[in-house]
């Protein structure tokens, strides 16, 4: 055991912190965050992602045609350790390079990959994933959105939900339902789709937290190229489900209130006249909080030791996001109850301002990329290898599955 | 980067498993619940001979003189097979606090002597019904004699030796004794998991030996504690594992319903909180099984964070494959209680959750003033 790179992972690091070096400053402690998709974000987002595509870091595991360097999994993760300890903007292009470019580099045609492929690398085309729906949540594959085949193309009419940065993206990729007629997982086909095709209409959605990263967006007779058909006729959830399984590496971690702002706050905190560290409840829970904090950080080094021997990592990844969204939940919970009535208060403290904004979206973040009840089922079902369970929309037309008002 | 056990000492976990699940050892372990023997004599004598007990011990004394890495490996594979001897006892606690403080005359007599099992070992601490501490040690040593009673001191019934904490005018030391002594009276304690007896020991100007010095005992007892953590975490890993795979076992099996148990959600979400609590520890223990052995100033808080995490997964997976397995789990036939008994005995043992979390966050207190 050991927690040494080896000679040419350090070699690798040295390359990747002495680019980042010259190109961007260390993270200070204070957080940038413009608000997410404004147009200072987004510009300051573009202007990052162009330079690291120059210099072959954005999308450093593809091929030298569409831009990457080739590189390993383990210096996949090198570069992204080194550039999460600078202060750059972050949150753009997560979907689209994480689960748009992967299911585009196993489908699309070689054309379409050299068309498409390099601009999305390099940021001046953003991508986003149009899956969930009204009626089609944890159950995805329940979705009504209708494609109608009309000779070489397809006319696409539904609406889709919780589509991040839609109102800011040039080319989506969409799943929608070809023929009800059929069980509900054959039924479905796949395509990419121009954001900026004539029919399509996004509404941002704002959310408890009072931003708004989420989009409703309208299908209304817009027109798709069978040609950006991603996959065969009915192959639509095989290709949804790979891209799934991006999404659940892309999701990962919780950013916002760890155990380290809980025990900074509670040395400080006052409690009736004794620093909060002082008292018993807390300690109780900043341990238990230290020891999930740890075990996600331990169980990741544990997954880049298998990738660093060359080995396939175990199912162990997939605790990250229950324990994470809970955790940040907890603990915004903790921030703003040790402040007594105050808590309610807004505050330019950026201590305050973390655990108020850690509880408010952690709600969201133990829904989406899968809700703490279906990554259990995941768990459950993949990992311990249990039956699945009894289902009434197995064998059945789509079209006759029972559905209640909503 | 690399936060997993080396082929060798993988190979050696593979080969404690064979051997552990060949000699029947969860049997075993109710055979000597049902027997009141308190330990299976027979399986201990073919762990000694294995070389077990001196693996940590150096090859200048006849040892392995392997790393507390080997020592991991087994730990798991004991608690996994609930193996009913007394080896935490002798090996994680008496065996590393004579390598570690003890004179060199001492290790000479004795270090051999446990790699032959003609010496096993054991810790004796508490005296009172409440966690010990520096403050309530009564036994009382002078002149090398020693007079007190220690209780719920575990394995002593087989033990040669004890450990004994004791205090004096000059502060609080360790001491060695010899169980064969007419000074030294060990008396069985009934305890809720007789596989693992518990006993008192009563010392009347008992002779001894001191180890350590006469008055950094508890400082010995409590740095012997943070490395001894780790291994009974590991201990605690295997026993979390197997429970695990017994619930999913059976939920893969018992039909209600209709249909598997396994297909419920309420049982999947169970199973999964038990896979979830048990992946931190597991990934808790191998970094603190890290800072073990390379001797990192961040032991004190790895091996609590190992400690914590371990002993909450070994009690959600033991009671929650009891609830897995309705009322069969509930029978004296089953195995579940058994896991269920020595989840209790080693979160106990060495001190009990609430005492681990304390030292933790006053250990992250401690390395945040440095």
């Amino acid at each position: 055991m050991d927690f040494n790179d080896s000679p040419e992972q350090a070699e690798f690091r040295k390359t990747c912190r002495k680019w980042l070096e010259g190109n961007a400053e260390l993270n200070s402690g204070a957080s940038r965050e413009d608000s997410f998709g404004s147009s200072k974000h987004l510009e300051a987002a573009k202007q990052w992602q162009k330079k690291k595509y120059a210099a072959g870091w954005a999308m450093l595991h593809w091929p030298k045609s569409y831009g990457g360097i080739e590189a390993s999994p383990i210096e996949r993760i090198i570069w992204s350790e080194e550039e999460s300890k600078f202060n750059v903007p972050r949150g753009i292009y997560e979907i689209g390079l994480g689960m748009c470019g992967p299911v585009m580099m196993q489908y699309a045609s070689e054309d379409q990959k050299s068309r498409f492929l390099p601009p999305m690398a390099e940021g001046k085309e953003i991508w986003c994933q149009l899956f969930s729906e009204p009626s089609a949540g944890s159950d995805v594959a329940g979705l009504r959105s209708k494609a109608v085949q009309d000779g070489d193309k397809w006319i696409v009419n539904g609406q889709k939900v919780w589509t991040s940065g839609a109102q800011f993206c040039d080319y989506g990729i969409l799943v929608v339902r070809h023929d009800a007629n059929l069980d509900k997982h054959k039924g479905m086909t796949f395509f990419f789709v121009d954001m900026k095709s004539p029919g399509i209409e996004v509404k941002p959605i704002k959310q408890i937290t009072g931003g708004s990263s989420f989009n409703e967006v309208y299908f209304n007779d817009v027109v798709i190229p069978d040609s950006q058909r991603l996959g065969e006729i009915g192959d639509g959830w095989k290709v949804a489900i790979t891209t799934l399984m991006n999404e659940r590496l892309a999701v990962g971690d919780a950013s916002g209130a760890d155990v380290e702002d809980a025990f900074r706050w509670a040395k400080n905190q006052d409690d009736s006249g004794e620093p909060l560290i002082n008292n018993k409840a807390a300690r109780d829970s900043i341990a238990d909080w230290y020891c999930e904090a740890n075990g996600l950080k331990n169980t990741k080094l544990r997954t880049m030791s298998a990738l660093s021997k060359g080995e396939t990592p175990g199912p162990e990844a997939s605790i990250t996001k229950v324990v994470s969204a809970n955790k940040l939940q907890n603990i915004g919970n903790f921030g703003i109850d040790s402040l007594d009535m105050a808590g309610m208060l807004k505050s330019e403290d950026p201590d305050i301002k973390n655990f108020q904004g850690s509880w408010l979206g952690a709600p969201g973040l133990r829904i989406a990329g899968g809700t703490d009840e279906i990554l259990r089922n995941i768990i459950a079902e993949r990992v311990l290898g249990l039956p699945q369970d009894q289902r009434a929309d197995k064998g059945v037309a789509f079209k006759d599955i029972p559905t209640g008002n909503s | 980067m690399n936060l997993d056990f080396s082929n060798d000492q993988k190979f050696l976990q593979e080969e404690a498993r064979k051997f552990l699940e060949k000699e029947n050892s969860i049997n075993r372990n109710r055979g000597v619940l049902d027997s009141g023997h308190n330990t299976d004599t027979e399986l201990w004598n073919k762990i000694v001979d294995l070389g077990w007990t001196g693996i940590r011990i150096p090859e200048e004394y006849g040892g392995l003189g392997l790393t507390h890495l080997e020592l991991c490996v087994i730990a798991e594979e004991l608690g996994r097979f609930l193996a009913p001897v007394p080896f935490s006892s002798s090996v994680y606690l008496f065996t590393e606090a004579i390598i570690k403080y003890a004179s060199e005359e001492i290790k000479q007599d004795i270090l051999p002597k446990l790699i032959s099992g003609e010496v096993i070992g054991t810790l004796a601490v508490t005296e009172e019904f409440c966690a010990p501490t520096a403050a309530n040690i009564k036994t009382e040593v002078s002149n090398n004699l020693i007079s007190g009673k220690k209780i719920a001191v575990p394995d002593a019934g087989i033990a040669t030796h004890s450990i004994v904490v004791t205090k004096s005018d000059a502060g609080i030391s360790l001491q060695l004794i010899n169980h064969s002594l007419d000074e030294v009276v060990v008396t069985h304690q009934e305890n809720i998991d007789e596989s693992r007896g518990h006993f008192s020991i009563t010392l009347d100007n008992a002779p001894c030996a001191l180890i350590g010095d006469t008055s950094n005992g508890w400082d010995l007892f409590e740095s012997l504690m943070d490395q001894a953590a780790v291994l009974f975490s590991f201990e605690q890993l295997g026993g979390s594992q197997a429970s695990l795979d017994m619930a999913v076992g059976y939920a893969k099996e018992r039909y209600a319903f209709g249909r598997p148990i396994g297909s419920f959600q309420a049982i999947k979400h169970k199973l999964a909180d038990m896979y979830i609590a048990l992946t931190l520890a597991k990934s808790n223990c191998y970094y603190a099984a890290w800072a073990l052995t390379s001797d990192s100033s961040d032991l004190p808080t790895a091996a609590a964070t190992a400690r914590v995490s371990s002993t909450k997964a070994y009690q959600f997976c033991s009671k929650e494959n009891i609830q897995t397995h309705g009322g069969n789990g509930f029978t004296w036939e089953y195995d579940c209680h058994m896991f269920y008994r020595r989840s209790k005995l080693l979160s106990v043992n060495i001190g009990s959750l609430g005492k681990w979390k304390e030292k933790l966050v006053s250990s992250l207190e401690q390395s945040n003033k440095n």
